[in-house]
C-alpha cells in the first residue's frame, strides 16, 4: 500500500528512540548517513525471531530450524525484489557494505586482476571503496585511477574515455556520504561496459533513500548495508550478476560454504551459499526483512519525495538564516544531490559545532566521514554533516538552525 | 549534566583565539613529529629545538578543534624551558588528568611530584572538564602524544 506522501508524525512515532531526550532536549537525530534509527516493526521482528524460531539454518530437520531457514530465504527474496535483482540467489549476505566490497576485491579481484590492470575510483569514495583496492594494488600491482570532481562537487566526466583506458573495474558510489552528490550510474556503467570493464556500485547511501533497480543501472555488483535502511547492524549485502558470482571463488572458508570436504580439499557450494561461511547473522537478516517491509509499505517514491522536499527546506532555511556565514559543500541543485548536508559554519571547527549542537539535543556528525581523499580535495580536515531521513521533518531542520545560531553566539570572538 | 562551560573554560577559549608558539621551525636543527586524530582528521605538527639540554623553542602547526588547539598551545607554553625529562613529567601528569579510568568522571586531584619546575599543571587544569566529554579526550591529548613522539626522536 504505497502512498504518495509520507506522514512524518506517524513515521516518527514508529521509532522509539526518537522519543527520548538528550541533554534536556528532545532528540533531533540528523546522523542517518552514519546509521538510521530502527522502527518498532524491526525491533519486534528481532524479538519475535529469538522468542519463537531461533535455530541455526540450513541444518537440523526440525520445525524451528526449518522456520528459521525459511525466514532467511524469505528475506533474501524480499531484498532481491527491493533492488530489482532477477533472482534471490544474486543476493549474498555479508556483515556490511565494507565486507561486500572486500568480497569482490578478494574473490573477483584476485582471480581477474593482475599487474598494470586499472581500477577506476572516484574522488567521492568512502574508505570502504578505496582501501580494498589499495590492498590489491599493494599485493599485485593493480593501478588505481580517480575520476575527479568539478567545482560543484559533481563527478567531472569530461575525460571519462581517457580515464577508462586499461580499466577492468569501475567502482563508484551511487550517493556520496559527504556531499550528497548523486553520480550518473547508468552512464558510468555503460561507459565501463563499452571498454569491457565491470561496474561496482557502492549503494550504501542510495538504497535507503531511493527506489533501486540494478537492471536500470545495468551495473555488475552492488554493495549496500542494512543498518542505514532501518535494519539492524551487522548485516550487509552484495548483489552480483549470477554469471559473475558463479565464476568467483569463495572469499571466506568454513562451515556452510561447501558441497564436500575431504582430507585432500573441498568443493565449494553454489552461490550464494559459497560466500556465506559460518553461522550467519540470522536475526539481523530477519530484522532487515522487516525493514524492507516497512520501507515498502511507505513506498520508496514517497521517501524520496519527502527527503527532496526536506532538503529543499533545509537549504533554504540555512541560507536565509546564515547567509555567507555558512558554506554547504557539494551540489546545490536538488536533482544532483540527496539529503546529506556537509557544511562549514564561520570558522568554528566541526567538532566544536557538534559539541554545542549536542547540548541542544541535535546529533550531527563531525569529522572526515571516512573520505580523507575527498577532504583533501575540499581543502578541509573535517566537516559537520547533517543527514536527513524519512523520520526527519522541518522542526528538526529548525532545531539545527537554532543550534547553529547558539554555537555562533558561543564562539563569537 | 555536564554543560558547555565545563568544557570550554575561558582560558581554553583564550588559547584557541590566540594560540601560543604557533608556526614552524627549520628541520634540522629542529625535530618534528606529526600526529593524527583518526576520528576527526585533525592533524598537528610539533617542532622542537633542544639546546643545552632544555627545550629552547617549540612550535605548533596543523589544524584542529578548540580543544586540541588550546591544549597544544598551553602545552607549548608549559614545556618551554624544561628539560625533556621535565616535559615528560608534565606529560604524565596531564595524561593522568585525562584518564577517566583512574580518576572517574568527577576528576579527583592529581598527584604532583616534587621535581623542580614540574610542580603542577597551571592553566592546563582548565582542561580537566574534558574528561566529562570522553570523545574529546583524544582531542586534548593529540598535541601531547605528538610531543611524546618528538621527544622519542630526540633520543631522550
Amino acid at each position: 500500500m504505497s502512498t504518495a506522501t509520507l506522514d512524518t508524525t506517524t513515521v516518527k512515532a514508529d521509532f522509539p528512540l526518537l522519543s527520548r531526550e538528550v541533554n534536556g532536549h528532545p532528540i533531533v537525530y540528523l546522523d542517518s548517513g552514519a546509521t538510521s534509527q530502527k522502527p518498532r516493526q524491526v525491533l519486534d521482528a528481532l524479538n519475535r525471531y529469538y522468542e519463537e524460531i531461533n535455530a541455526n539454518i540450513h541444518r537440523g530437520a526440525y520445525l524451528i530450524a526449518e522456520q528459521a531457514t525459511t525466514a532467511v530465504e524469505d528475506s533474501r527474496a524480499a531484498l532481491a525484489r527491493f533492488v530489482g535483482a532477477s533472482a534471490a540467489e544474486e543476493i549474498v549476505f555479508t556483515k556490511n557494505a565494507t565486507e561486500s566490497i572486500n568480497l569482490v576485491a578478494h574473490s573477483w579481484g584476485r582471480s581477474n586482476l593482475s599487474e598494470g590492470d586499472v581500477v577506476l575510483l572516484t574522488t567521492l569514495e568512502h574508505h570502504a571503496n578505496i582501501v580494498p583496492w589499495h590492498q590489491l594494488a599493494a599485493e599485485r600491482g593493480v593501478v588505481i585511477r580517480w575520476i575527479p570532481l568539478d567545482d560543484d562537487g559533481r563527478l567531472d566526466l569530461t575525460d571519462l574515455d581517457h580515464l577508462l583506458d586499461g580499466v577492468r573495474l569501475v567502482a563508484v558510489s551511487a550517493a556520496s556520504n559527504v556531499l550528497g552528490t548523486l553520480p550518473p550510474i547508468r552512464r558510468i556503467a555503460d561507459a565501463a561496459h563499452a571498454v569491457g570493464a565491470l561496474c561496482l556500485v557502492d549503494a550504501s547511501q542510495w538504497v535507503p533513500h531511493y527506489p533501486t533497480n540494478v537492471a536500470d543501472w545495468d551495473c555488475d555488483f552492488m554493495a549496500f548495508t542494512g543498518h542505514k535502511m532501518c535494519g539492524p547492524t551487522g548485516i550487509g549485502l552484495l548483489w552480483g550478476r549470477r554469471e559473475l558470482l558463479d565464476a568467483m571463488p569463495p572469499f571466506l572458508g568454513g562451515g556452510s560454504m561447501i558441497q564436500n570436504v575431504t582430507f585432500e580439499g573441498f568443493t565449494p557450494a553454489d552461490v550464494p551459499t559459497r560466500f556465506e561461511a559460518g553461522t550467519q547473522p540470522i536475526a539481523e537478516i530477519v530484522g532487515l526483512h522487516a525493514a524492507v517491509d516497512y520501507l515498502e509499505a511507505i513506498g520508496m517514491e514517497a521517501v524520496r519525495q519527502h527527503e527532496l522536499d526536506l532538503t529543499a527546506y533545509a537549504l533554504r532555511t540555512l541560507m536565509e538564516r546564515f547567509g555567507d556565514d555558512l558554506a554547504i559543500h557539494g551540489p546545490h541543485d536538488l536533482e544532483n544531490r540527496g539529503g546529506i548536508l556537509s557544511f562549514a559554519y564561520r570558522d568554528i571547527h566541526p567538532h566544536d559545532l557538534s559539541q554545542v549542537l549536542d547540548q541542544h539535543g541535535v546529533c550531527v556528525r563531525a569529522g572526515h566521514h571516512c573520505a580523507k581523499p575527498l577532504m583533501k580535495v575540499l581543502g578541509v580536515n573535517a566537516t559537520a554533516r547533517a543527514s536527513l531521513y524519512l523520520y526527519n521533518d522541518e522542526s528538526d531542520v529548525d532545531a539545527l538552525a537554532d543550534g547553529l545560531a547558539a554555537a555562533g553566539d558561543f564562539f563569537a570572538f | 549534566m555536564a554543560g558547555l562551560e565545563d568544557l570550554y573554560r575561558e582560558v581554553i577559549l583564550d588559547h584557541y583565539r590566540s594560540p601560543r608558539n604557533r608556526g614552524e621551525l627549520e628541520t634540522p636543527p629542529a625535530l618534528m613529529a606529526e600526529g593524527f586524530n583518526p576520528l576527526c582528521g585533525d592533524e598537528i605538527q610539533v617542532y622542537l629545538l633542544l639546546e643545552d639540554g632544555v627545550i629552547a623553542e617549540i612550535r605548533i602547526g596543523g589544524q584542529g578543534c578548540s580543544i586540541s588547539q588550546s591544549s597544544a598551545s598551553m602545552m607549548s607554553a608549559a614545556v618551554l624551558g624544561r628539560t625533556p625529562d621535565g616535559a615528560r613529567e608534565l606529560l604524565r601528569s596531564f595524561k593522568e588528568m585525562m584518564s577517566i579510568h583512574e580518576h572517574g568522571l568527577d576528576g579527583e586531584a592529581i598527584s604532583t611530584d616534587d621535581q623542580p619546575g614540574a610542580s603542577g599543571l597551571g592553566d592546563l587544569e582548565a582542561l580537566r572538564g574534558v574528561v566529562k566529554f570522553p570523545v574529546r579526550i583524544k582531542c586534548a591529548t593529540l598535541g601531547w602524544n605528538t610531543l611524546d613522539q618528538v621527544l622519542d626522536q630526540a633520543g631522550t
